[in-house]
């Protein structure tokens, strides 16, 4: 986020769609929306790439499968070896169990990470929270930002002409 | 709560229904479409605004009380050893791991039922899994403090953990007790983090609507900052998402080690391979049925009628049914398998259960699991919130009858007739098992006062995409 931004609230998700389209024709193309609930398909308009968080997920899960499984055949073959009842010490099927709860664990608990550093949850405050009208994104608004880069009135005057229930500068 | 209007939302579903003919599809679960402004302040303002009830204070002082009791209890118990419960050579596990056993499957259901209607689509779980979650973190929490407490010397319960250590001792991975560990460990931080993902845009919106002071503050602090951008929700869908799909076999592996626990036992009534599936069951069944014993204080405590409605009701009144069924052909199968399989000491440990000692528990039992549920046949039984809560608070019984008999019936009546001993539970094993479920229910007081009990940002969803049609 860099340089000035315009906010305008929208009633619905589907003007809200209608105007990131908009924008995007008039040549606007540092766009975010700001959403109470997670509406399809505006990711999409807006040109976000697909998130990766499930290759985080899965990459981590076979670390967790990995590590799971080697810390159990190394410590009960070699650093402390049970003989119970003559079973053999590698006795594999009786690991798959830690193995699995820790698949799941390594990734959830990465997955978990992975959302809130590259969402930026690890700064409570925003500076679009300074904009009047901005807490009735988690409410009843759907929000477009605008980044204006040269002619402020043009990008004002493009918003006003979706017909927004408010619009917003965020304060610099 | 003041301000009651003369109609209920149950009587004007009612009087809408007589008008059009029974509500069908999203209707059922949303019947009136809202305005999100009336979607936030139904959840919001009882958070926020209303002064509590006098209810709700009676109901966290007793609470409180029992808590207080739980705690001397433990203290108690650190004090004079296991030997204040009722426990003996035979018993040796008794009401801690039969309650543990209890309490992790109420701790299962939550998040199966979170989970699974997520992966099925079923969008009317927006009303009913934040709460479903919440029963899921405190009754997992409460399961696993039982295990430590019977550990006898409880201080060195995390030999359980792989740590290098100077005694040069390493875990023997081949138990299930040690299974267990990493099980209930796992499953209470991905609950956690499950219910905590769900949580953060709602407290978001309970940071932008709180006054400025220190409610605001603190649920900036809760919310982390959250905006509603579009990628991060893409973010959080992503991850929430993938990890329902994980919940669903990490739930069934948890409670299917808490069977295997008993299932390695080799005695009569515990040496059974369908052990795994009939404690998922057994767990299900019990966690639906502490959700519907949930779900109808706090929607009529809230007024929430138009959000909880009868067709909630109605559809986990079918679970639990379909759930019961299962559960009596388990039952039917034991008593089969062990009349086919020929074993002297299994058919006896039948004949033991039905006419002996226990028996009239094990009767209550079969009633209140296998009998009584019969009753949600009944369309207005499942409608009617006094009536299902009534069948949900029998299975809640029944299913810790169950418990409590799988955990003494086998160790009083074994292979040796020498060492049969009736387990009698102590003063000390009835304040504990209060006091917690005394806890459970100051932790469920302070969750409802604390962050929204409903999934805001999923019902409105719901709502918009049934407008949209």
């Amino acid at each position: 986020m860099s340089g000035h931004h315009l906010l305008a609230g929208f009633a619905e998700p589907e003007k809200l769609i209608a105007a990131i389209e908009k924008a995007r024709e008039a040549g606007f193309y540092d766009l975010e929306a700001y959403s109470p609930f997670a509406i399809e398909g505006v990711a999409e308009a807006i040109g976000h790439r697909p998130t990766r968080i499930r290759l985080v997920m899965a990459v981590a899960g076979a670390i967790g499968a990995a590590c799971g499984f080697g810390l159990q055949a190394w410590s009960a073959i070699i650093a402390y070896p049970i003989n119970s009842g003559g079973r053999p010490l590698f006795s594999w099927p009786a690991f798959m169990l830690v193995t699995f709860e820790l698949t799941i664990l390594f990734a959830v608990v990465a997955g978990f990470v992975a959302f809130i550093l590259r969402s930026g949850l690890t700064q409570l405050h925003q500076p679009l929270f300074a904009a009047p009208n901005f807490h009735r994104a988690s409410h009843d608004l759907f929000f477009l930002r605008v980044t204006v880069d040269g002619d402020a009135n043009a990008a004002r005057d493009l918003l006003q002409g979706l017909s927004p229930i408010v619009i917003d500068e965020v304060p610099a | 709560m003041s301000g009651r209007p003369t109609t209920t939302p149950d009587q004007a579903a009612d009087q809408t229904e007589a008008r059009q003919g029974p509500l069908r599809g999203p209707a059922e679960y949303l019947p009136e479409p809202m305005s999100y402004e009336a979607i936030t302040s139904e959840v919001m303002n009882p958070l926020l605004m209303t002064r509590v009830g006098r209810i709700w204070w009676i109901s966290l002082l007793v609470s409180l009380a029992l808590t207080v009791m739980m705690v001397v209890s433990i203290l108690w118990l650190f004090a004079n050893g296991i030997g204040v419960w009722g426990l003996n050579q035979s018993n040796i596990w008794g009401f801690a791991i039969a309650n543990y056993v209890w309490w992790i499957g109420i701790g299962n259901a939550g998040t199966l039922i979170s989970s699974m209607l997520l992966l099925t689509r079923q969008r009317w779980r927006a009303s009913v899994n934040r709460f479903a979650e919440a029963m899921t973190l405190f009754a997992a929490a409460i399961a696993g403090l039982y295990p430590i407490l019977h550990l006898g010397r409880p201080w060195f319960f995390y030999w359980l953990m792989p740590y290098p250590n100077t005694m040069g001792v390493w875990p023997q991975w081949r138990s299930p007790l040690v299974w267990d560990f990493f099980a209930i460990a796992s499953y209470l931080i991905f609950s956690l983090l499950f219910w905590y993902t769900g949580l953060i845009p709602d407290l978001a919106t309970a940071r932008d609507r709180a006054a400025p002071g220190l409610r605001r503050a603190l649920y900036g602090f809760m919310s982390f900052g959250w905006t509603g951008s579009a990628s991060d929700w893409l973010r959080l869908e992503s991850f929430y998402k993938t990890a329902a799909a994980m919940a669903v076999p990490l739930v069934f592996s948890v409670h299917s080690v808490v069977g295997l626990d008993f299932a390695a036992g080799l005695a009569p009534g515990w040496a059974e391979t369908i052990f795994p599936p009939y404690f998922v069951i057994g767990a299900a069944y019990s966690g639906f049925a502490m959700v519907v014993t949930l779900a109808i204080p706090i929607r009529w405590a809230f007024n929430l009628q138009g959000l909880v409605t009868r067709s909630h009701l109605n559809v986990m009144g079918k679970m639990l049914l379909f759930l019961s069924l299962i559960m009596t052909i388990s039952y039917a199968t034991e008593w089969f398998m062990a009349w086919y399989a020929g074993s002297e000491a299994e058919r006896d440990l039948v004949l033991f259960k039905f006419f002996g000692a226990y028996a009239p528990y094990y009767w209550l039992m079969l009633a209140c699991n296998c009998v009584i549920p019969l009753a949600l046949w009944l369309p207005v039984v499942r409608r009617t919130p006094k009536l299902i809560l009534g069948v949900a608070l029998a299975i809640n019984l029944g299913m810790w009858l169950e418990r409590i008999l799988i955990t003494t019936t086998t160790p009083s009546h074994g292979h040796l007739p020498s060492s049969w001993q009736i387990y009698t539970p102590t003063i000390w094993d009835w304040t504990l098992w209060f006091g917690t479920l005394g806890f459970f229910t100051l932790l469920f007081l302070i969750f409802v006062r604390l962050v929204p009990f409903i999934s805001l940002h999923e019902v409105k969803q719901f709502d918009w995409q049934r407008r949209r049609g």
